[in-house]
C-alpha cells in the first residue's frame, strides 16, 4: 500500500465522528473599517505611517526625500521612477543590491494593519524582502475592517503567492529585545496615496 | 530508551539564577501581552470556540479533507508527496534535493522537521542545512533542541548567544549586545540564502478548499525562503489542515495575540501555487498523528496550532525551561503529545505540572490540556512507570486521604512542622523545587479548626 492509502486508511480506521462545520460571523461591529485603526495597528507592529501634506502634488520627490541622498530605488509602480530596469534582474537574488523597493498593496485590514501583496504587484516577490527598505502605497479607499473580510476576497485564490504584511521584518529572539531588520527589510513605510483611476 | 528526568533537567536549569529569573520574567510578559489582546477583541472567547469548532470539525473527517488538498494543491502545479514518519519524509527532502543537484538549502523555522530530525538526516548526506529564523539559528549553531515553539532560544542569555556565536561564526566574544548579535546574524546568513538552491517552511494552516499552505513569521524569513531560490519545499502535519479560506480569520487572529501578543504576525504568508518557472513540493507527514487521532483521550491535542501560550503560562515550564523537557515538544502541550510518540521515554513529562489549568484557559483552540496531563498520569501509574519516590509518596497521601483521623492529625502535624522544623529539614535534597524559594508561612488555624470554631458560634447565638 502506498504511504498515501496507508495515512488514509489509519485515519478512517480512528473512527472518529464528524461534527458541524460553524460559520464564521464577520463581527462588523468591533471593527469599523477605519483608517485611523490601521494607522495605530501598524505602528504598534513597527510599520512607519507617512502621509505627504495635502499640497504635495508629485509622490517620487517625497518619497525620496525620506531616505538619505545617493539611496537606490526600486519601483515598481508608475508614481515613482525607478533606478533599476526590472528586466535587468536574472534571479531573485538580485535583488539585494536595492536599498529601496516601492510597491502599492491591493488593500488593506484595518484591524491589523496589514498590506496584502500578491506577485502581481510585487512582479518579483523578493522585492518585498531582499532590499533594505520596503514603501508601500496605499489607497485610503482600499480598506476592509477585519481579516474576516480579508478572508472572503477572491484576491487570495488567483495569487501564487501573496502576503498580509503588517511591519518590517522583526525578531525580539535574543534577550526579548525588539529588533527591526531581522533577514527582510529594516523598515516599512506605508503611505496613503490614491491609485491613479 | 532511557525515560527523560525532568526533575534532572530543571535543577540544572535552576542552578543559574539569573538565567530562571528572565525566562520566568519574559514568558509572563508574553502571557500578559497575551491578555491585553484577549481584553481589547471582544469577540475573543466566540473565536475560541469557533477555532476549537472548526479543528474539531476537520479532524472528524481528515481523510477528505486530506484529498480536497492534495487535489486542489495538484491543480495548483505543485507535487504532493506523503510520508508516513520522519524517515519516510527525510528520504523524499533528499530524493527532491539530490535529483536537482542541490546542496545547499535555507528553510524557516519547523517544528515537524525538527520531530523528524531532518538536518543531521541531510547533512550526513552531503547538504548544508541553514535555519534563518535568528532563535533557531542560535539553537542550531548551539547544537540544541529549541527550547520553546515560537521563541527557541529564549532559555539563553544575550552573553550565552555571544559565546555562541563568537565560537561558531568567529564575532567579537566580548560584545553581548543583541543589536551587534542580530546584525551578525543577518550579515552571515544573508550570503546563503542568496546562493541556496533550494528554500524550506513549515507550515501553520493548510487550506483544503484551495491547495495553499500558510505560514506565519516576524522575520520574514520564510517569503525569504520560498521566493528566492527556484525551488520550495513545505513540509505540512497532517493536522494543519483547515477546510476553507474563511476560516484562517479565526485562526491567524488568535495565533500571535495568543503567541506574543501582537494582533498578527508581521508576515502571514499564502503559498498556493509555484511562481513562475519555480518549483514547489508539499510534504504531507503522519509521523503518529493518526495514531493519535485514534486515542480517545488524546486526539483533541491534535487541534493544537503552536501558538505557545500554554507555555508561556505554566508556572512548571516557566522555572525549568524547554531544554528540561527533552522533547521536540516541550511546556504542557509537549506533556500531553510526548507520551504519545513513546510513553517509556516521556513518562516523566506529565508530572512536570502542577495541574493549575491555566494552560486549558489559554489555550486558543480549547485543548482541554490540564485534563489530558491527568489522564496521562492515570495510565502511566497503571503501567507501573512512576518513579519509586512518587509510588511511596502516592502511597501514604492515599492513606491519609482515606483516614479522615490520620489526615487531621497529619494535617495539624505539617502546620506545626513548618512552624518548628528547620528550613533545611523541610527542604529535603529530593525536593529540586524548593530551590529559590521559601515555604509559606502556616495558617495561624487550620480550616477544620476555624470551622468548628465559627459553627459553635452560629449554633450559640
Amino acid at each position: 500500500m502506498s504511504s498515501r492509502d496507508s495515512i488514509l486508511a489509519s485515519i478512517r480506521a480512528a473512527g472518529r465522528t464528524p461534527t458541524g462545520h460553524p460559520q464564521v460571523p464577520t463581527f462588523d461591529q468591533y471593527h469599523p473599517v477605519a483608517l485611523e485603526r490601521f494607522q495605530t495597528s501598524l505602528e504598534l507592529i513597527g510599520g512607519r505611517w507617512q502621509a505627504p501634506e495635502p499640497d504635495i502634488m508629485e509622490l517620487a520627490p517625497f518619497v525620496r526625500r525620506l531616505f538619505p541622498d545617493g539611496t537606490r530605488f526600486c519601483s515598481v509602480v508608475p508614481e515613482v521612477a525607478s533606478d533599476y530596469e526590472l528586466s535587468s534582474f536574472r534571479q531573485p537574488a538580485e535583488l539585494a543590491q536595492v536599498d529601496v523597493g516601492v510597491v502599492r498593496a491591493r488593500f488593506g485590514v484595518a484591524e491589523t494593519g496589514s498590506l496584502w501583496i500578491s506577485e502581481a504587484e510585487y512582479r518579483i516577490n523578493a522585492l518585498g524582502y531582499l532590499p533594505q527598505h520596503l514603501v508601500a502605497l496605499l489607497d485610503p479607499e482600499d480598506l476592509v475592517g477585519n481579516l474576516h473580510h480579508a478572508y472572503q476576497r477572491e484576491d487570495f485564490r488567483q495569487a501564487r503567492y501573496c502576503v498580509l504584511m503588517s511591519g518590517p521584518s522583526a525578531t525580539a529572539d535574543i534577550e526579548g529585545v525588539l529588533i527591526r531588520g531581522a533577514q527582510g527589510v529594516r523598515s516599512l513605510t506605508v503611505i496613503p496615496w490614491a491609485r491613479p483611476r | 530508551m532511557k525515560a527523560v528526568d525532568h526533575v534532572a533537567g530543571s535543577k540544572k536549569f535552576l542552578a543559574s539564577e539569573d538565567h530562571v529569573s528572565f525566562h520566568d520574567r519574559r514568558l509572563w510578559d508574553l502571557r500578559q501581552g497575551r491578555d491585553a489582546q484577549m481584553r481589547a477583541i471582544p469577540e475573543w472567547q466566540e473565536l475560541r470556540t469557533l477555532a476549537s469548532q472548526i479543528k474539531e470539525h476537520t479532524l472528524g473527517q481528515l481523510d477528505h479533507y486530506l484529498e480536497m488538498f492534495e487535489r486542489n494543491a495538484t491543480a495548483n502545479g505543485v507535487k504532493v508527496h506523503w510520508a508516513r514518519d520522519g524517515e519516510e519524509h527525510n528520504r523524499i527532502v533528499h530524493e527532491i534535493l539530490s535529483q536537482r543537484g542541490v546542496t545547499s538549502l535555507v528553510k524557516s523555522k519547523s517544528m515537524l522537521t525538527e520531530e523528524c530530525e531532518m538536518r543531521p538526516y541531510l547533512e550526513a548526506r552531503g547538504i548544508a542545512v541553514v535555519e534563518t529564523d535568528l532563535g533557531e539559528r542560535i539553537q542550531q549553531l548551539d547544537d540544541e533542541m529549541p527550547s520553546h515553539v515560537v521563541v527557541p532560544a529564549v532559555h539563553k542569555l544575550s552573553r550565552d548567544v555571544a559565546k555562541v556565536f563568537a565560537d561558531k561564526l568567529g564575532t567579537d566574544p566580548a560584545n553581548a549586545d543583541p543589536y551587534y548579535l542580530a546584525e551578525q546574524q543577518r550579515e552571515t546568513t544573508r550570503p546563503i540564502i542568496l546562493g541556496a538552491g533550494a528554500g524550506m517552511t513549515g507550515c501553520n494552516f493548510a487550506v483544503a478548499e484551495t491547495g495553499a499552505v500558510v505560514v506565519c513569521t516576524n522575520e520574514g524569513n520564510a517569503d525569504l525562503s520560498a521566493n528566492v531560490p527556484p525551488l520550495h519545499i513545505a513540509s505540512i502535519g497532517i493536522e494543519k489542515l483547515i477546510p476553507r479560506q474563511e476560516d484562517l480569520g479565526v485562526f491567524v487572529r488568535l495565533l500571535s495575540r495568543s503567541a506574543l501578543g501582537s494582533p498578527i504576525t508581521q508576515y502571514t504568508s499564502h503559498f498556493r501555487a509555484p511562481r513562475e518557472g519555480g518549483e514547489m513540493h508539499f510534504i504531507l507527514v503522519d509521523n503518529g498523528r493518526s495514531a493519535r487521532l485514534a486515542m480517545d483521550d488524546f486526539w483533541y491535542s491534535l487541534k493544537c496550532i503552536r501558538c505557545s501560550a500554554c507555555m508561556n503560562t505554566c508556572p512548571v515550564y516557566r522555572r525549568s525551561g524547554g531544554i528540561s523537557y527533552g522533547a521536540v515538544y516541550s511546556g504542557p502541550i509537549g506533556a500531553i503529545i510526548d507520551p504519545s510518540f513513546d510513553l517509556k521515554k516521556y513518562s516523566g513529562l506529565p508530572f512536570a505540572s502542577t495541574l493549575n489549568g491555566s494552560c486549558t484557559n489559554v489555550c486558543p483552540v480549547r485543548i482541554n490540556i490540564h485534563e489530558q496531563i491527568y489522564r496521562w498520569r492515570q495510565i502511566i501509574a497503571e503501567q507501573h512507570q512512576l518513579s519509586y519516590a512518587k509510588t511511596m509518596a502516592m502511597k501514604m497521601a492515599g492513606h491519609i486521604l482515606q483516614h479522615p483521623m490520620v489526615y487531621r492529625t497529619a494535617s495539624d502535624m505539617a502546620g506545626i512542622a513548618l512552624k518548628v522544623l528547620p528550613r533545611g529539614l523541610s527542604y529535603l535534597p529530593l525536593n529540586v523545587w524548593g530551590r529559590q524559594r521559601e515555604n509559606p508561612v502556616p495558617p495561624a488555624e487550620s480550616f477544620r479548626q476555624w470551622y468548628l470554631k465559627n459553627r459553635k458560634q452560629d449554633t450559640s447565638a
